[in-house]
């Protein structure tokens, strides 16, 4: 196998580039491309501040006229509310483009990640980014502070961890699910909008107090598409409340959990997604 | 530019918009499975509130509000609450001077594009959420031809009104060029007083009057309202002609923006 | 004896296609490639040649590892190319005429970069080829512009360039000229045959300019209907064209078809029969006699002699098998 071996042309190992470096290089440049066009950079972090205002006006006026939702106060409800958006504008930002798959198939644009020697969901993932959506995390963070404050709490060392981590794990269960949205597109197509329904459908949720759910939908967005684990379930553990029936409070402990089950299933249903693709043909 | 619009070309217009969007019926069904899902959603949050409020909010009742919940989300489609930048993306790249070297009306001929679009969606993807909506929480039109009548009416001023409200933002391209920002704002703008996320009715005063000096409940809270049934008689009237003059006020807007923007595009050597 | 670099075993893929609509759907199976046997020796140049939708692209994907074959088997430097994808990819580079794999809104110099991390090149290896590239292709001039900006054949040079940055031993070509002004075709044949007796790579490209086969390749595969229908050298293809060329006239008078030249026949005449198109046999006859005959017959205002297109050397080469 002497002619297949490629040790004559490429670099030995120690002078190859670290993995890591290939997902930096790649991020970096999709940055630089944003920044290239300020002014209407500026208008969209502008846009974005007004998509976090638009939500939370929803939420307002419906405090404007009751005193509780689902059994939580207005401050709670912000509380569950801001964490449900911190957790889906970072996800959005960072992956939010993934499930437009069928443009990058129509554009040829996968097949080139195809013929590259990187993982192709790092390439999709790292294909684009959207640094305007940071104002509409600023704004969820905003309430969120705002709500807390407002609260009277007994900060306990688990309720403290929670209110740290679970904007990340949470956002790391929306970026499985625009993941596990992307992969249905291989087989969904002129349907792609489907999606929809668990991703942006699944933020609605999760910025409600899950008690005022039917039941099948309750579970659907618990244990199928995880999107109650980003707010309302750790929001109970910190208001140390407990859960609606069916949905105890300690589930909210297993937001991290969650988030791995989520990325497992997302990345298997990823891989079965390429293999359709490389199957079927385009 | 010709201000005029043959009836049989507006004719051919409106076939060819319902003709263009019926290529996409996959489309429009996952479509309307969205719209299902987050009428769901909705519905619960609106029933928890009306229950927090103790059973009635601003007039509503779990029947009238669960209507509402259900009619705002099948009719989403048809008064398109979306990006669209079909214009101003013609603008940006100077072929509607081609457009407007046609002899006929440029705005009239989107609008009846438009007509035609929203004539296909109204049944795919607004027949689905109502037929959940009726199975699962109830959904109340009132069976009176009047209120029929009153409902199909503002309906199709709905879908003219943001027709025109989606053309004017469309024309700023003359000026802005990149219009994404201002895109996002009008979303933004639109989704809160149309009355989509929240019955306006429900707004404290001071946030309704501003909603109402705008035209966005004309697109969808007012058809809303009437095929409901929530005006009868005079109200109803009055909810028609507030509709057709902001559709009067939007389109003459349009126009003369369209008209002043095709004088940069000469100037420009566009 | 060596290994081949591409070995092809029955390599056959069919798709699935849903015809009509409503209620006259019905799905059928068409077949893409259809038990193609090739075997390529590493540092070969051939021409993949074919009529649109003979299977040319299908075969490339299941080549590249972008594709499943149905049946048959496939080896590409000595690797299973789907289940080794990632691997092949160090091994082979690949430009799509219509397709970008450049990052269009940044400058080109940040593509190369780019792909130099994807593809682990340390940054001594990269700059030093990337400068050779540079300066055999002329991209100096244009190496901070945004993609967006570069004219096509400007644009054709980076694809090529991106494609050869890791030093593949393989080359596949997917319509390398379509759209190309002469001077810019010349420059990257040239460059692609430098580029192949410096570093020995071997070449694969699918074209439907002849100009291309004439000047890069020593072999020529022909496909149709995804069967193989011709495999051997440019020369003996040479002898198979030739059979025929084209003479297109336009007469300053509308005429009636000009059947009685007896080394040439019509083939073509519009309908006002100003313009007639004869065809003839270079080994009975010339142009210049051809042309004579005609002029003899009615005034000629213009003429042109065409290029056989690869469409008609595929149809003369697929009659010459099924007669």
């Amino acid at each position: 196998m002497a002619e297949t071996d490629s040790g004559a042309r490429a670099a030995p190992p120690a002078q190859r580039l670290a993995a890591h470096r290939v997902w930096v290089t790649l991020l970096t440049s999709r940055l630089r491309a944003q920044m290239t066009y300020r002014t209407s950079f500026a208008v969209d972090l502008l846009g974005n501040l007004g998509i976090a205002l638009l939500e939370f006006t929803e939420l307002w006026v419906i405090f404007a006229n009751v005193k509780a939702l689902g059994g939580l106060s207005f401050a709670q409800t912000a509380v569950v509310f801001a964490f449900a958006n911190i957790a889906f504008s970072l996800a959005d930002l960072v992956v939010g483009h993934v499930d437009t798959l069928p443009r990058y198939i129509r554009a040829g644009t996968l097949d080139a990640f195809l013929l590259r020697p990187a993982s192709v969901l790092g390439q999709l993932i790292t294909s684009d980014v959207s640094p305007k959506r940071i104002t509409r995390t600023l704004g969820a963070v905003a309430v969120l502070v705002v709500a807390v404050a407002h609260l009277d709490i007994e900060w306990t060392p688990v309720r403290v961890w929670a209110l740290i981590t679970v904007p990340v794990f949470g956002t790391a269960i929306f970026a499985a699910l625009f993941v596990t949205a992307a992969a249905l597109q291989f087989w969904l197509v002129d349907g792609a909008e489907v999606t929809n329904a668990f991703t942006y459908g699944g933020a609605y949720v999760a910025s409600y107090p899950a008690s005022l759910y039917q039941r099948v939908v309750r579970t659907f967005f618990t244990f199928v598409a995880p999107a109650t684990f980003t707010a309302y379930l750790p929001a109970l553990v910190i208001f140390g409340l407990p859960g609606p029936v069916g949905l105890p409070a300690w589930l909210g402990l297993l937001t991290p959990v969650m988030a791995a089950v989520a990325w497992a299933g997302a990345v298997g249903l990823w891989r079965l997604g390429i293999r359709h693709y490389t199957g079927a043909g385009s | 530019m010709s201000l005029a619009l043959p009836w049989p070309v507006a004719w051919q217009l409106i076939r060819g918009g319902f003709r263009r969007h019926s290529a996409y019926r996959a489309a429009a069904l996952a479509g309307a499975l969205t719209n299902t899902v987050f009428g769901a959603i909705k519905a619960s949050i609106t029933l928890g509130a009306l229950a927090s409020a103790g059973g009635r909010l601003a007039g509503y009742d779990a029947k009238s509000a669960m209507t509402y919940v259900w009619l705002t989300q099948a009719l989403i489609a048809p008064v398109s609450l979306f990006v669209w930048n079909e214009v101003s993306d013609r603008v940006r790249s100077g072929d509607i001077a081609v457009d407007l070297s046609r002899p006929v009306n440029v705005q009239l001929s989107y609008l009846c594009a438009d007509l035609g679009r929203a004539a296909f969606e109204f049944l795919p993807r607004g027949l689905p959420p109502l037929l959940v909506g009726w199975a699962s929480t109830g959904v109340h039109i009132p069976a009176r031809p009047l209120v029929w009548a009153a409902g199909a009416a503002g309906l199709v001023l709905g879908v003219l009104v943001s027709f025109a409200c989606r053309f004017l933002m469309n024309v700023t391209a003359f000026w802005l060029m990149e219009i994404r920002g201002v895109q996002t704002l009008y979303l933004v703008a639109s989704n809160i007083f149309c009355g989509l996320l929240i019955p306006v009715h429900w707004f404290p005063g001071w946030l309704r009057t501003v909603a109402n000096a705008t035209p966005f409940p004309s697109i969808l809270q007012t058809p809303v309202d009437l095929i409901s049934g929530r005006y009868s008689g005079a109200a109803a009237a009055h909810a028609l002609l507030t509709q057709s003059l902001w559709l009067l006020a939007m389109l003459t807007a349009g126009q003369v923006a369209l008209a002043r923007g095709s004088r940069v595009l000469v100037v420009q050597g566009g | 004896m060596t290994e081949p670099i591409i070995s092809t075993h029955g390599l056959t893929r069919r798709f699935a296609r849903t015809t009509g609509r409503g209620r006259s759907r019905a799905r059928e199976t068409v077949t893409a490639v259809d038990g193609l046997t090739l075997r390529i020796e590493p540092g070969e140049s051939i021409g993949y040649i074919g009529a649109n939708g003979a299977g040319k692209s299908t075969t490339i994907k299941m080549l590249t590892g972008i594709l499943t074959p149905t049946a048959g088997s496939v080896r590409v430097c000595g690797l299973d190319p789907v289940r080794q994808r990632k691997e092949l990819a160090r091994h082979i580079g690949v430009v799509f005429g219509q397709r970008s794999q450049l990052w269009w809104d940044l400058p080109l110099r940040d593509s190369f970069e780019i792909l130099a991390a994807i593809h682990r090149l340390a940054p001594k290896q990269s700059s030093d080829r990337l400068s050779e590239l540079s300066e055999r292709l002329q991209l100096g001039e244009f190496l901070n512009a945004p993609v967006r900006q570069l004219s096509l054949g400007q644009r054709m040079r980076a694809e090529v360039a991106a494609a050869l940055l890791h030093r593949p031993r393989i080359v596949i070509l997917d319509e390398p000229t379509i759209g190309l002004d002469v001077v810019s075709k010349e420059r990257l044949r040239q460059f692609l045959a430098s580029e192949r007796t410096d570093h020995g790579t071997t070449l694969l490209l699918t074209t439907h300019d002849m100009g291309d086969i004439e000047r890069l390749c020593e072999r020529v595969i022909v496909v149709d209907r995804g069967r193989c229908v011709h495999d051997g050298a440019l020369a003996d293809l040479a002898a198979l064209v030739q059979t025929e060329r084209i003479l297109v006239v336009d007469l300053a008078q509308p005429h009636a078809p000009i059947t009685d030249i007896p080394t040439a026949r019509v083939v073509g005449c519009d309908q006002t029969g100003v313009r007639q198109t004869f065809a003839f046999s270079p080994s009975d006859t010339t142009a210049a006699e051809v042309l004579a005959a005609v002029s003899a017959r009615a005034e000629v205002r213009d003429l042109a002699i065409e290029e056989p297109t690869i469409e008609s050397i595929v149809r003369r080469l697929y009659e010459g098998q099924t007669r």
